[in-house]
């Protein structure tokens, strides 16, 4: 150590940290980019669709059929494509939990890797819309301004203009996606799941995607008025003004007009 | 005209009771605590003199947060500074009131006073000389005798409303062209455009399921000289396209392969309806729950709106991009004077 020291005012000592330096930053990036790309290629090995068959067959078959095929209660999953197994699956929608109005989110049954390996095996079934990678759905790459006038005219009517979700009928609803994971947004939005419509890479490219969840990312920023009441718009907000702003008025002016102890 | 009712409120006389009910008068007068207590007024006073030091120090603290917690363009700090200056502004004035009116209801005379209400009509003397004074201006005007002037008033008088009223009922009268409620930007061959991305839209790329909301060609601030045009066009010519599977489609008039296209603009009140449930084909409008069915041609199958929304008839062209082939089969939107139906 004391060498190095001593040579730290050598003449070829900047060159030889500037070596140094590069090695140490092109290590950096070659570690940080293959985590990245693991995280993102789905590897559809044969093992993972046989083990995805397995899977299927011992807790989706009872409903969607031993080879996806459909049955009366439950549609036909061939063709669907990874995405809407990863979307329905990963948010907890599927296996469903009662025959309810909408089928609702709830703790995932599967983990990740049994996840994509169920995907895997519906995929294998027939093309379908894949699941994206991870920068596709990085909504720091995105434009959340674009992502705004997207969301404002394809979203907004049904998940509310702050995305909180509104109602639909019959006890369907439109969940709120200001919790929902990027790459849920973009599976639920290419392949549609249950009463909403899909909207295909005609519709809103990737890139548009992309826009949309940077724009959902930043309203978890939360609103600069404070209090945003649920953000579920005019109805809350009256009620809010009707019995806590008129309440707190109606007990001032009977606290005003009695007679002191 | 007050009575003390301290020591006379059994005096008071009950007029005009309809019979059975007897006037209760008020409550006899309880002393408070304060009034032979004096620690229980001393009390008060504290909490009197409490309240405006709370006022005092919400000032100070609107003060010193107004510099020292600065908004600084996050929306956190945002929220931190409104918060301090709004509770700050809530104890300044808060205190100030509070601490009023409980002075005023602990330490000060509490003696009920009853008023009367003054008669409301006026005492003959007066009404007399009101009369008298009238009488003698029409007289020293002489506006029995002179005729011309009394027709020049009445007609100064019976001209002064115009002035006032045809602006009005001209700037009514410009919305009265009804031709303009009658058509919307789309034609035979104009194609549809996605909104807000202003692409063309190819019949293959449209999936079953798929929603896409549709603007016509020729629909964007280049083409249109300024933006209320824009908007006026726009709030007319927005379309929902839809696709199902063929199969579903009760009537395929103006369809292409399963693909249809309907006014956005509900036919009740104009509330743009797009709210699309891909499994039952239902299309709902948010601002009153009409409700309906894409697949039996939009018609209304729940809620206050009367007709089906207008069917924008399409096809595509030689590149396979889908088109209009007409206008909207009737008016947009919702009924107007003179609709037919």
């Amino acid at each position: 150590m004391k060498a190095i020291a001593a040579r730290r005012h050598h003449r070829q000592a900047p060159v030889v940290l500037l070596v140094l330096a590069l090695l140490v930053t092109g290590a950096v990036y070659a570690a940080f980019a293959s985590t990245s790309a693991d995280a993102s290629v789905v590897a559809q090995t044969e093992t993972d669709i046989e083990q995805g068959k397995k899977l299927f067959a011992t807790n989706c078959a009872s409903c969607h059929g031993l080879n996806a095929e459909g049955r009366e209660a439950a549609p036909s999953l061939v063709g669907v494509g990874a995405a809407s197994v990863y979307f329905q699956v990963s948010t907890g929608r599927m296996p469903m939990q009662s025959n309810a109005p909408q089928a609702e989110a709830k703790p995932p049954q599967f983990d990740e890797a049994e996840t994509l390996q169920l995907a895997a095996y519906v995929a294998s079934l027939g093309a379908g819309p894949a699941i994206p990678t991870a920068e596709q759905v990085d909504a720091s790459k995105g434009d959340a301004a674009k992502g705004m006038a997207l969301f404002r005219t394809n979203c907004a009517m049904c998940h509310a203009a702050s995305g909180a979700g509104g109602a639909l009928t019959q006890g369907k609803f439109a969940p709120s996606v200001l919790d929902t994971e990027p790459a849920q947004i973009y599976t639920a939005m290419a392949t549609g799941p249950q009463s909403m419509p899909v909207f295909n890479d005609m519709t809103l490219t990737p890139e548009d995607k992309r826009d949309i969840i940077a724009f959902i990312d930043a309203q978890k920023e939360g609103a600069p008025g404070g209090l945003d009441l649920g953000s579920i718009g005019p109805v809350g907000e009256g009620l809010w003004v009707f019995i806590v702003g008129m309440g707190l008025l109606i007990g001032c002016a009977v606290w005003i007009g009695a007679k002191s102890s | 005209m007050s009575t003390n009712t301290h020591d006379s409120h059994d005096e008071l006389v009950v007029r005009h009771a309809p019979e059975g009910v007897s006037d209760p008068g008020l409550p006899p007068h309880t002393p408070r605590l304060g009034d032979s207590d004096p620690k229980a007024a001393k009390r008060s006073e504290r909490i009197v003199a409490g309240l405006f030091g709370l006022s005092v120090i919400g000032s100070i603290l609107v003060v010193v947060s107004f510099f020292v917690v600065k908004p600084e363009g996050t929306v956190e700090s945002i929220q931190r500074s409104n918060m301090f200056l709004g509770l700050g502004l809530a104890l300044a004035l808060g205190g100030i009131g509070f601490a009023a009116v409980h002075w005023a209801k602990s330490l000060m005379n509490d003696h009920e006073k009853v008023e009367e209400r003054h008669p409301q009509r006026s005492s003959e003397e007066d009404r007399a000389g009101a009369v008298a004074v009238l009488k003698e201006g029409a007289e020293d005007s002489g506006i029995a005798r002179r005729s011309a002037l009394k027709g020049g008033l009445i007609t100064a008088l019976a001209l002064l409303p115009l002035p006032i009223a045809l602006p009005l009922i001209g700037n009514v009268g410009a919305d009265w062209k009804v031709s303009k409620f009658r058509h919307t930007m789309w034609k035979r061959g104009t194609r549809l455009m996605t909104d807000p991305t202003y692409r063309p839209i190819r019949a293959a790329d449209v999936t079953i399921g798929s929603v896409v909301h549709v603007i016509p060609e020729g629909l964007n601030h280049e083409d249109l000289d300024h933006d209320q045009k824009f908007m006026d066009e726009k709030a007319k010519a927005v379309v929902l396209l839809v696709r199902l599977d063929e199969r579903d489609l009760k009537h395929t008039e103006g369809s292409y392969h399963g693909i249809v296209a309907f006014s956005k603009i509900c036919t009740h009140v104009g509330c743009p309806v797009a709210l699309y449930e891909q499994q039952t084909h239902h299309l709902l409008c948010p601002c009153h729950q009409s409700t309906f069915d894409v697949s039996d041609g939009a018609k209304v199958v729940f809620g206050p709106a009367k007709r089906a929304l207008p069917q924008l008839p399409i096809s595509v062209d030689d590149e396979g991009y889908l088109v209009a082939t007409d206008d909207f089969s009737e008016p947009i939107g919702p009924s107007f004077w003179e609709r037919v139906k």
